[in-house]
Parts: C-alpha cells; structure tokens; sequence
C-alpha cells in the first residue's frame, strides 16, 4: 500500500479548506471550508491507521470521533447562521464584527 | 442522615437479632423497618421541591408516604399479635469521645419489639387518616406544599424517636417533632399570637429538653453507653455503675417528658399549641407526639421500676395533679379545641402516673387507645370549625342535624373518653386504677376516679353545647366532604373495639392480649397488670364517668343551656382562678418572662450605653485620627502616583493592542492559520 497519496490527497483537500475559510465571505462557505479540512484529517488518520494495522484500530475510532464532532459542529454554525440571517438579512462574515474593541 | 442503601450491608453485619429465645427475629419486614423512619424524609425533601407543582401541591406524596409505612407497620403489628418480635440493629457511625474512662460512640439504628411497634402502628395509623384528612381540611388554604412538608418531616421525627435503640437518636427524634410542631403550630404565622405560641411551645420544650440532655450524658457516662438494651439490663441487674446516678438521671429524664408531655407545671405549652391547624392538634398535640414523654418513661422502665425508685413517688404525684387539676380547666374553655387540649394534659396525666406508678402496659394501652378517640375528636372538632368558621363553642350549637356523620362520630368519641362501657376509655382507664390501687397509691386512685367523673362532665358541656340547642353562628353549615369523614367513621371503629384487645386474662384465639405483645422485650419488665378485671373499681369508675354525663347533661342540656346556666357555674373564686387557668401563665410572664424584659434589660441597656458605647466610641475615634493620617500622608501621595502610573500605562497599551481585536473571523482565522505555519517550521529545524 503506498501512503504517499493518501497523504498528498489530504494535504491538498486541507489547503483547498484553509483557502475557502480565509477567502470565502459566505459563512455557509466558511463552514462548508472547514469540513473540507475535517476532511482532511479524516483521511489521514484513516490512512496512517491502514498503514500501521494496529489491533486496537485508533485511528478509525478516533475518526469516527472527528465525524461526530464535525456533525455536531455543523449543526451549532448552522444554527448560528441561521439567527443571525434573521436578524441582520445577511451572512456576510465581513459584516459581523461586532465583537471588537 | 445515612443513605439507605449504602448500609444495608453494614446494618445486616451489625444485627444483633432474637436474643431472647422465644422472639422470633420478625423476618423481612422487621429486617427493613428502617425503611418506615427513611421514607417520611424522602416525602419531606420531595415536597419542599416538586411539591409546589403537583396537583395536589404534594399532600399526594405525603400520604403516598404514609399509606406505605401504615403497610409496613401493620404487618409487624399483626405478626407481633401472634407471636412477640424482637430485633435491634445498631450501626456505630462515629467516635462522641472519652467520658469518664468509657470510649462512648454514636450509633443509629432501629428497634423492632413490641413497644416500638405499637408506636410505629399508632403513629402509622393516625397519621395516614389525619393527612388524608388533612387533605381536604386545607383545600385552598396557604402554604400547603409546605404544610404537608412539614406533617412528613414530623412523622419521620417520631418515628426516629419511637425506633431509637440509643438515647442519642431519641434526643434527634425528640428535637425533630419539636421543631415540626415548631413550624405547625405558627402555620398561620402572620396572626402574632399564633407565632407567639409557637415560640412558647418551642421556648417550653427546650427548657424540658435541658433535663433530658444532661439526663442523657449523665446515665450514658455511668454506663459506658446510650443504648437502652444495656441501660435496662444494667438496671434490671442493679449494676453498681449505675447506682450512684439512677435517681438523678431517672429524674432528668422525667424533667424531659414533662416538657414533651406537658406535665404539670410545663403544660402551659399545649393549649396555646392550638393555634396550629387542626389535623396538627389532633396527630401531633393528641395521639403521638406528646405521647413521646410517656413512650420515653416506658422505654426506660426498669430504671424507674428497679433503681430509681425514689423518683416514682415524685413522677406519681406531678402526673395525678396534671390528670385532676388541668382537667378542670376544660370546664371553662369556649374554645372547642382548648377543651380537648386540657383533656389531653390531663389524659396525659393518667398515661404518666400509671407509667410512674409501675402499670407498664396500664399506661401505654391508655397511650393506644387514647390515640384513637383524641386524634377522633379532633378531627371532629376540625371538621366543626371548618363549616362553622369558628372555634367558639358559642358560635355554634345544633349541629347534630346538618353533620350528622360528624355528630356521631364525636359522640363515640367522647364517650370512650368518659370511660363508658364497653367503649375503648373505659378499659384502659380501669387497668390505670387497678394499677394505682394495687400498687399502692389508693389516695390518688381516688383522685384519678374523681378526675374520670371531670372527664366525662366536660365532654358533656362539649357535645351539648356543640351539637345541641339551636346554631348561633353565622351561615349554614353543612357536612364535610367524603375525605374528611371517613378519617372519622376509620377513627371511630378503633374508638369502639381497642379495649376488647387488653381485657385481663382474655385472648381472642390467635390474637394474644396486648399486654403479651408489649411484652416482647429483652428485658423483662416485671410490671404489674391484672390478671383478670377488678368489677368493684370498674363500677366506680363506671359510676364516676355517668355521673359526670348525667350532671353535665343536667346543667348544658338544650333546655337549660342558655346564658343563664353557663352564668349558674361561675362559683367565685374557683371561675376567675380556671378562667385565669391557675394564674400559671400570669405568673411565668410576671416570675420569668417580665423581669428579664424589665430591669435585666435596663441593666443590658445601661452597660451597652456607657460602657460598650464609649469603648466604641474611643476606638472610633482613634481610628479616624489614624485613618487621616493614612490617608493624607501615605495613600495620596505615596501609593496613589505608584497605582496611577500603572493605571495610566495599561490603558495605554490596552487603546494600542485593542486595535488587533477588528472583530472580522477571517483575520483570526488567517493569523492562527499563519501561527501554525510557524510552529511547524519551528518543529521541523529543531528535528
């Protein structure tokens, strides 16, 4: 099994996801960036896991873990997203900046 | 408080059960009786939480509570009528210390024999009717999540204290029902006299309590423990440890039930306790609570029978001058809950001078069958009250036709407090004669005969001028509700039957007599009970009790129960001084409670004005001199330009740095971004 593409494939869906997080004013977008790079991180540990072919088989667990948080995450940004769509009719992060000095 | 269920183990390790070899152990229930003492206090914290948002504010819990501990206790008290129980279970909790070379620990624990269970049926069956009762007597009123917290809270209290193995556990069920009765008794608290009764009854209480404390410590530093068992067997022994303080102590514990059972002269407690609820005046201030100074003498038996005697003599005649002279002061009550409480005081009076006089089961089956027709009556009287809105006896009158279930039931109890034949009153008031007259106290049986015919006179005036004549008060009073009646109609059966149950020398086939089921001790008490009736002291007593109805029939009847006839029995000098109930409260108030508000106090007052306040004074002023001093010379021009300057120099760097914070996701995102950058670079040249 060759790990190099696994591990190139991911480190090229993570770069994808921190260029949409920056760049990307939509906050849908935004999230959607960062499950790119949850992604990511997905496939890596999948790959190491099948690599190495450990018993206790962590790095799958440990993603199904990562799946989890990310769903749990979505839904929350979501949420937020949602309300403050409501209240401002936008979901330009750029406009959100209320919380500074 | 122990969690239940973390010692079971230990309570099943600790048991030390069926020591006498013809008790049985009493199997599963007597096992898990601790469950009766628990299961009150869950009610109570359950209430005080979700109480306010059930639909029957949390009365549902409490008799929920109630009616499983009436289970629990029937069970025992029916296998303890076939054949005696005993089981103690004691669990050390801790360590009190050295007293007097005895390593003294605490323990909790449960008693199950047969004394303990009469108390746990006694205190399960009239409590379970008086909180359904009570159910309906407070639809509407205030606080009634809290008020039946506080029933619960008093029935887990009595039940500690009546299944307390050691004298420490009793002091916490002791000091539970005071501070429940506390709390009831001022229910209705925006009244300042009803708060005042409650501090009285409190205030009362504690003075009593200091007896039984010190009683407490004294008899457990002889003996090296709290434990009844050994306290009773040291006595039956007459051990020489306990020699030097049996009297004191058998007398400091008689200090502490005067207290709870308002014994002469600390009765003054009770009859202002009637300013509580009436379902409180009929379970706590009649059937159980103030029992527990009676239940507290049987407890400790052997001591009074076998050691302390010299004490006996004393406790005999402060209890007869409780039955004989407080019973009068019923005569004179409008109130028709305050004639019921000096009935109580003196029904009291009997219990304790058959305890005292050496009647163990004499007195307790007095305890038993006056609970019935007390708790009967009052709840008779409450439902009165509730449909005419008064506790006046004035205020009433007729009555028998609109609450006939009512009238009846009151009459059943009445006349069972009279003592007529063959109602439960009559029985066991006659075993308390044969047991003065037998022991030798024939002087004073007289008396308790003489107090029976009072008895029977004033319960008289109550029924006629309640239920007879023609209404004097306002409105229309109709019958309570089912829920309320039938407490009285179960009250009544009781009432009627207890006495068959302790008949000398009868059993009713595999029901033995009560007085083998209080036997069902370790200790034997060898007290005395008649072996069979004494028929020339019950006819006397058979007479008394007549003739107090047929007299008091005569002067309060219908036809002569006009103002004129109440005027006919205010004799001088005797009126005024029941009127003015002995003058005992005058002379607390003017003896005790005045000359410490008075010249005390002044006294207080002149030593706060002249002495504290120029202390004060003094220190205030030098710490002002000081204070100016600090201020001006080290605070200003000090300490400040150090505080200022630091001040000025983070205000400073917060205006600067505070512009990084622009509130935009994106730049943070693009900073962390970059901040991980560096760290991976960092890694990758350090490896």
């Amino acid at each position: 099994m060759i790990l190099t593409q696994f591990l190139v494939l991911g480190a090229i869906l993570f770069s994808i996801g921190i260029y949409g997080l920056l760049s990307r004013r939509n906050a849908v977008t935004v999230l959607l960036a960062v499950e790119l790079m949850l992604a990511a991180v997905n496939i890596n540990l999948v790959a190491f896991e099948a690599f190495w072919n450990t018993a206790a088989a962590h790095g799958h667990i440990f993603a199904i873990f990562v799946i989890t948080i990310a769903a749990a995450e979505v839904g929350i940004g979501l949420a937020i997203i949602l309300l403050v769509f409501r209240n401002r009719a936008s979901s330009n992060i750029d406009e959100l900046d209320l919380m500074r000095w | 408080m122990l969690s239940p269920v973390a010692s079971a183990p230990l309570v099943l390790a600790a048991e030390t059960e069926g020591r006498a070899a013809e008790l049985s152990s009493g199997g599963f229930f007597a096992g898990t009786a601790w469950i009766m003492l628990v299961l009150p206090f869950v009610a109570f914290l359950a209430i005080v939480l979700v109480g306010k948002r059930m639909k029957g504010q949390g009365s549902e819990l409490a008799v929920g509570a109630m009616g499983i501990n009436l289970v629990w206790a029937s069970v025992l008290f029916v296998q303890n009528m076939v054949g005696g129980i005993y089981r103690e279970v004691n669990l050390t909790i801790g360590e009190v210390g050295t007293i007097a070379g005895h390593r003294l620990s605490f323990e909790l624990g449960f008693v199950v024999d047969g004394l303990s269970i009469m108390m746990y049926w006694v205190v399960a069956f009239v409590g379970f009717l008086v909180f359904v009762y009570a159910v309906g007597y407070m639809q509407g009123d205030v606080r009634v999540p809290w008020f039946f917290a506080s029933l619960s809270l008093f029935a887990g209290s009595m039940l500690v204290l009546v299944g307390a193995p050691n004298l420490i556990q009793l002091i916490i069920g002791w000091e539970g029902v005071g501070l429940a009765s506390y709390l009831l008794i001022g229910h209705y608290w925006e009244h300042k006299e009803n708060s005042d009764a409650a501090v009285k009854a409190f205030l009362t209480n504690k003075l009593a309590d200091v007896g039984l404390v010190l009683g407490t410590i004294l008899l457990g530093a002889a003996l090296g423990s709290f434990r009844f068992s050994d306290l009773n067997e040291a006595a039956a022994a007459h051990a020489d440890t306990l020699g030097a303080v049996a009297l004191a102590g058998g007398l400091l514990l008689f200090f502490g039930a005067m207290g709870k059972s308002a014994q002469f002269p600390l009765h003054v407690w009770l009859p202002d306790a009637m300013a509580g609820p009436t379902p409180v005046s009929a379970l706590m201030h009649a059937a159980t609570m103030v029992t527990a100074g009676i239940y507290l003498m049987a407890r400790t038996f052997p001591l009074y029978h076998e050691m302390a005697t010299g004490a006996r003599a004393w406790m005999v005649t402060i209890a007869v001058i409780t039955l004989f002279v407080l019973g009068f002061l019923a005569l004179v009550s409008d109130d028709l809950k305050r004639v019921l409480a000096y009935s109580t005081v003196s029904q009291l009076g009997y219990m304790m001078a058959a305890v005292a006089a050496g009647g163990y089961t004499a007195g307790l089956f007095h305890l038993f069958t006056h609970a019935f027709f007390k708790a009967l009556l009052f709840l008779g009287a409450g439902s009165v009250i509730h449909a005419v809105h008064s506790n006046n006896m004035s205020d009433m009158g007729g009555l028998r036709r609109e609450m006939p279930v009512t009238f009846w039931t009151f009459v059943i109890g009445s006349v069972s407090l009279a003592g007529v034949i063959p109602f439960a009153g009559f029985w066991s008031k006659d075993e308390i004669l044969a047991t003065l007259g037998h022991e030798g106290y024939t002087g004073f049986m007289w008396v308790a005969i003489a107090g029976a015919f009072v008895t029977a006179f004033y319960m008289t005036r109550a029924v006629a001028l309640t239920f007879f004549g023609t209404y004097k008060g306002h409105g229309h009073p109709h019958e309570s509700p089912r829920v309320m009646t039938a407490p009285l109609v179960a009250l009544a059966i009781p009432s009627v039957v207890a006495g068959l149950l302790n008949i000398p020398g009868v059993s009713w086939g595999p029901i033995r007599n009560f007085t083998d089921w209080l036997g069902a001790r370790i200790v034997p008490m060898g007290d005395y009970h008649p072996s069979a009736i004494e028929w020339d002291l019950a006819a006397y007593g058979l007479a008394a009790a007549v003739a107090g109805i047929v007299l008091g029939w005569l002067i309060f009847s219908p036809e002569a129960a006009t103002q004129a006839a109440r005027d006919r029995l205010e004799v001088p000098v005797l009126y005024p001084l029941l009127r003015r109930k002995y003058y005992l409260d005058d002379l607390y108030m003017n003896g005790v409670v005045n000359p410490i508000k008075g010249p005390i106090a002044r006294g207080v007052d002149w030593v706060n004005g002249y002495v504290i306040d120029a202390v004060v004074n003094g220190a205030g002023f030098v710490t002002a001199w000081l204070g100016h001093l600090v201020y001006g010379r080290l605070d200003q021009q000090g300490i400040d330009l150090v505080l200022n300057a630091a001040a000025g120099g983070t205000r400073g760097a917060g205006k600067r740095l505070g512009l990084v914070q622009t509130g935009k996701v994106q730049q943070y995102a693009g900073a962390f971004v970059v901040g991980a950058l560096l760290l991976v670079v960092v890694f990758v040249i350090i490896t």
